[in-house]
């Protein structure tokens, strides 16, 4: 598996050099991070290249770090079928940039683009129908931003009223409380432990 | 002479019985012809993924059985498997089995649901009669090992909560001795039914190429005929160790994603046989005392154990940097969990990836063209459960 693993990393690696930052197996999971910019090409050759063929796309995931340079983070996961393969993809970028769509690649993309729009305002380019698609209609705001509180800005209730469903802001009894249990202990270092480290610190 | 045509536009649900849920289906109809269909998803919107985000590992994990609140452990599973990957930590093998027992089960719950709903939604309703009276008698197991019929909360990182009760057992293996009987039961209803078949047959047909691009998994991609199983080609747990088949459609209509529903049925009663044969003696998770909870008597005489127990439940574990992807073959499909870790107790980003939203994404692509009667079976096949569409 391992091996398979390695072997298509250096495939990759050797196809499309240029167009690849860094390539990482860790956990048993093969990650590629390349340039925005060659998202297309890239995906277009893992798709149709013999030794590649990740004909499924399993899942777009979005990822917010409000303190990074480069502020959203999309990870594509693509399944192989017939090489019993997964590879992510990752791309870094700014908070204003522009996506290009893959759904012209993958017609399923169409509905995972649409979710990473809603939940973090991440615009994609030559999308069919870039609408939102979880959140409720005339919603504002990027739930999955880190930036965005928990409790949202509004609450809606049947009104008796004005017999209808009204929106207001969100009141609160008592204040959403964010324990924080991490202690700022590491706990001791076992002497077992460090000599453990120190045998195996030996054989490497 | 020039004949004007205007579409009508038809709102389907979000009340309407045939809808398995909230969905809102905003059809363009020429006649009795779809010309498009729009689904309105959302509705069911918790932001699942955002309040696992604020919680840590342990209680991130009941988030998980109410996605697809039919079959709620398969669920748990591949998030209790994104944890222990990140951890890197070794699962009892009586857990293994315990979880595989209901996993299975979980198929079966939701396999008997949506077979019996489906033929409801083409005028059948004796089958769902008889298919919720066996729920019924599964979802008791469910509640003997976990305490609850629906949102168990039973798998745990490193494990399963508790041991299962010794009777529990023999009960099980006692329910998949009588239960293909009704399986031959229902298809009896259903399989040669004249009604049946001229509703399902030739109706929602997804080619071996189409059911790659929108992304299928589970039933709606062996239906078309890819032999494709996570429990077969990327083994978890000791799905390598079991002997089962897995059935595969032909055409990938309604009528043939229905047999093969079916057929897993059958196999899932057969891996909880040999489950149930097997099923060794030992711990149910992990003895890492940093990972599990200690036993309850430990609690009043071990220090340790009290220490643990504090901290396990305020402040939870701490999984190490790195970000995994684990999917399991839940009986929809793929269900996957993308889990990023930043060291700390709470997961920093979990997407995840239900079979269901890319299922009903096609539902435009399948429908066009069939009339507005084939919405209710081509949705009924779909095997589309809210919880999990919206999240």
């Amino acid at each position: 598996m391992i091996e398979n693993l390695k072997k298509l990393e250096k495939f990759i690696n050797s196809e499309l050099t240029s167009k690849i930052q860094s390539s990482l197996i860790n956990n048993n999971e093969l990650s590629i991070e390349i340039d925005e910019q060659y998202l297309i090409e890239v995906i277009q050759f893992l798709k149709s290249n013999d030794k590649c063929k990740f004909r499924q796309l399993i899942d777009i995931a979005g990822v917010d770090y409000p303190d990074a340079e480069k502020r959203f983070q999309l990870v594509y996961l693509l399944l192989s079928h017939e090489n019993n393969n997964r590879i992510k993809i990752i791309i870094k970028f700014e908070i204003n940039q522009i996506i290009n769509s893959i759904t012209k690649i993958f017609p399923s993309a169409n509905w995972m683009e649409r979710e990473v729009f809603d939940m973090y305002g991440i615009k994609f380019k030559n999308h069919p129908d870039l609408r939102r698609i979880l959140t409720d209609y005339g919603f504002k705001g990027h739930p999955l931003r880190k930036d965005f509180p928990l409790t949202g800005f509004n609450e809606v209730r049947y009104s008796e009223k004005e017999k209808k469903v009204i929106y207001e802001p969100v009141k609160l009894e008592q204040n959403y409380r964010n324990f924080d249990f991490e202690s700022p202990w590491e706990g001791t270092n076992y002497i077992k432990d460090l000599k453990n480290k120190g045998a195996n610190g030996k054989k490497n | 002479m020039v004949k004007k045509t205007k579409s009508l536009n038809l709102n389907f649900g979000p009340q309407h019985p045939a809808a398995h849920g909230v969905l809102r289906l905003i059809l363009e109809l020429d006649g009795e012809v779809v010309e498009k269909a729009d689904p309105h998803i959302g509705l069911l919107h918790r932001g699942t993924e955002k309040l696992i985000e604020q919680k840590t590992y342990t209680q991130a994990l009941p988030y998980f059985d109410r996605l697809d609140y039919v079959a709620p452990m398969n669920q748990e599973h591949a998030f209790a498997l994104a944890a222990e990957k990140l951890l890197n930590i070794e699962v009892p093998i009586r857990a293994k089995y315990i979880r595989v027992i209901f996993c299975e089960i979980g198929r079966i719950l939701s396999h008997i649901l949506n077979v019996t709903t489906q033929a409801l939604d083409v005028g059948a309703l004796t089958p769902s009669l008889w298919g919720f009276e066996e729920r019924e008698t599964l979802m008791t197991f469910y509640e003997r090992a976990s305490g609850s019929r629906l949102h168990a909360n039973y798998f745990r990182t490193g494990g399963v909560h508790q041991d299962i009760p010794l009777k529990l057992v023999e009960d099980i293996e006692k329910f998949c001795k009588s239960f293909p009987k009704i399986i031959d039961d229902l298809e009896g209803l259903l399989t040669d039914n004249r009604i049946f078949k001229q509703r399902n047959v030739e109706i929602g047909i997804v080619s071996k190429q189409e059911a790659l691009d929108h992304s299928f998994s589970g039933v709606m991609l062996r239906g078309s005929g890819v032999p494709w199983d996570l429990r077969r080609s990327q083994p978890y747990e000791i799905y390598k160790d079991l002997d089962f088949k897995i059935p595969v459609g032909k055409n990938g209509d309604c009528y043939d994603r229905y047999l093969c529903r079916i057929e897993e049925m059958r196999e899932s009663v057969k891996i909880i046989l040999q489950c149930v044969e097997k099923l060794p003696k030992g711990p149910i998770k992990s003895i890492d005392g940093k990972i599990s909870p200690p036993n309850r008597n430990d609690l009043k005489e071990s220090m340790e154990a009290l220490i643990h127990h504090f901290k396990l439940f305020t402040e939870g574990y701490r999984v190490p940097k790195g970000d995994v992807y684990t999917a399991v073959e839940a009986p929809k499909g793929e269900f996957g969990v993308y889990l990023i870790s930043d060291g700390s107790n709470k997961p920093y980003r979990c997407k995840i990836r239900a079979p269901g939203f890319s299922h009903l994404q096609a539902m435009d692509y399948l429908i066009r063209g069939h009339m507005l009667a084939d919405v209710p079976a081509v949705l009924g096949s779909l095997d589309i459960v809210f919880g999990e569409v919206d999240r």
